[in-house]
């Protein structure tokens, strides 16, 4: 039962883990903000209850998992709405996204048969 | 670094990371305060300066040479004096041998407090904890003798259709804020009264109940927080908060006792310790959250002020 435990725990804490490392290539790669917050903030909720649930494997009973319930459920109100206000306050200050635009698309087409 | 924007948020940055360091280092109710006032609190009163004062700086004309050696040589002198120190971590270190372990070993028997953090704060180093109440509070007065402004009663029809037009733009944020606020009030009051057993005291407390505030102010405009929140109330409140702390101090000092010596507060020392910590706890709790809440109003208050002159300038060139 506890090497089941520690092996479940490390593999939440794994996937956790590897979607932040993700999040972080995001927002090196991506090329405009509105691309980048959106890597972040995705990847951001889902690791942040991996890595939660893998610490509650970890520390089975008791008080501590009730309080990383109460951040889980705070983490999955909070950060969507932070992604969504910086969004927001971006596209509200007129930073227009990169987008692809027509001709580039054809471009893209007649070179790529 | 021009960009006062970005300054601001690096320092923010550094104040979470020096937060987590201090986890490392297992000092936890130092890391609390450092990420609840180094890097919460602060950063958010710093942006709300600079909506103020503008974001880049301005070009410097003086040469920076002076400023450089008169820093380089403090510095020295500064590294000359460590040096008479003991070594780092040296275990004949003045601090390990005098003060730490009677903290260490008598602070249970002496004040019965899990948290010797808190001990030291409340009991022991009463003095200065006062004083960095009455500085909180200083700059709260200062705050208010330079920038409150004398406004006249709003209109309730105005800020009513300002709060509609604003609740369309905003819905999700304040249906988020809505279901948060009572939360974080809640685990505010949860820092106060925990602080005696883990992590936590008036400070944090204080500042955490104070951004619930904000928050709500930014999400359903000042007027309608004023209404909320009333001013005159939360000045109360600040000067309450340092009297309370101050005459825990003048009762112990009445009923024959030292200056904060608590055990004076009940016929059972420890449980006079509890009660002396639990009041001042809750005065200086009280007045963090106030001083930060006058320092929010004033300084958004002003912004929202220079808004309006400059509105009323355009309609009436218009006319």
């Amino acid at each position: 039962m506890d090497t089941l435990m520690n092996i479940g725990s490390g593999l939440f804490l794994f996937i956790g883990s590897f979607l932040c490392v993700s999040g972080g290539v995001g927002i090196l790669r991506f090329p405009d903000f509105y691309t980048r917050m959106h890597a972040v903030g995705v990847t951001e909720t889902l690791a942040t209850a991996m890595i939660l649930i893998g610490l509650m494997l970890q520390n089975p009973g008791g008080l501590v998992d009730v309080k990383l319930t109460i951040i889980l459920l705070m983490t999955f109100f909070i950060s969507p709405t932070a992604s969504h206000a910086l969004a927001k306050a971006a596209m509200n200050n007129g930073l227009v996204p990169v987008l692809n635009k027509q001709e580039d698309n054809e471009k893209v087409k007649s070179s790529n048969p | 670094m021009k960009d006062l924007l970005s300054v601001i948020m690096l320092s923010g940055i550094y104040g979470l990371l020096s937060a987590s360091f201090f986890v490392a280092m297992d000092a936890v109710d130092v890391a609390f305060t450092e990420a609840s006032v180094g890097a919460g609190i602060s950063t958010l009163l710093m942006l709300v300066a600079i909506t103020m004062t503008g974001r880049s700086e301005h070009p410097v004309r003086h040469k920076p040479v002076l400023a450089l050696a008169v820093v380089i040589i403090t510095g020295s002198l500064l590294i000359y004096g460590t040096l008479d120190m003991p070594y780092f971590g040296s275990a004949d270190a003045p601090v390990h041998t005098h003060v730490a372990p009677r903290y260490i070993n008598d602070s249970m028997q002496e004040v019965g407090v899990p948290n010797i953090v808190t001990s030291v704060l409340a009991s022991y180093r009463a003095f200065d904890t006062f004083g960095e109440v009455i500085v909180i509070f200083t700059a709260g007065m200062g705050i208010l003798a330079l920038l409150s402004v004398v406004r006249r009663p709003e209109d309730v029809a105005k800020i009513d259709s300002l709060n509609d037009s604003m609740h369309e733009q905003h819905l999700i944020l304040r249906v988020v804020a809505k279901i948060l606020i009572p939360f974080i009030l809640l685990y505010a009051l949860y820092v106060q009264f925990h602080g005696d057993y883990g992590p936590g005291g008036g400070f944090q407390a204080g500042v955490i109940f104070a951004s619930a505030i904000f928050l709500y102010a930014m999400l359903f405009g000042m007027s309608t927080a004023r209404r909320v929140i009333n001013q005159s109330f939360i000045q109360l409140i600040a000067a309450i908060g340092v009297l309370l702390y101050g005459s825990v101090g003048v009762v112990s000092l009445l009923s024959g006792k030292n200056y904060f010596d608590y055990s004076a507060l009940s016929a059972d020392p420890i449980a006079g310790q509890h009660l002396g910590i639990l009041l001042i706890e809750l005065g200086v709790g009280f007045t963090v959250a106030s001083v930060m809440v006058i320092i929010f109003f004033n300084f958004a208050g002003r912004r929202e002020n220079s808004q309006n002159l400059e509105y009323n300038n355009k309609e009436n060139k218009k006319v």
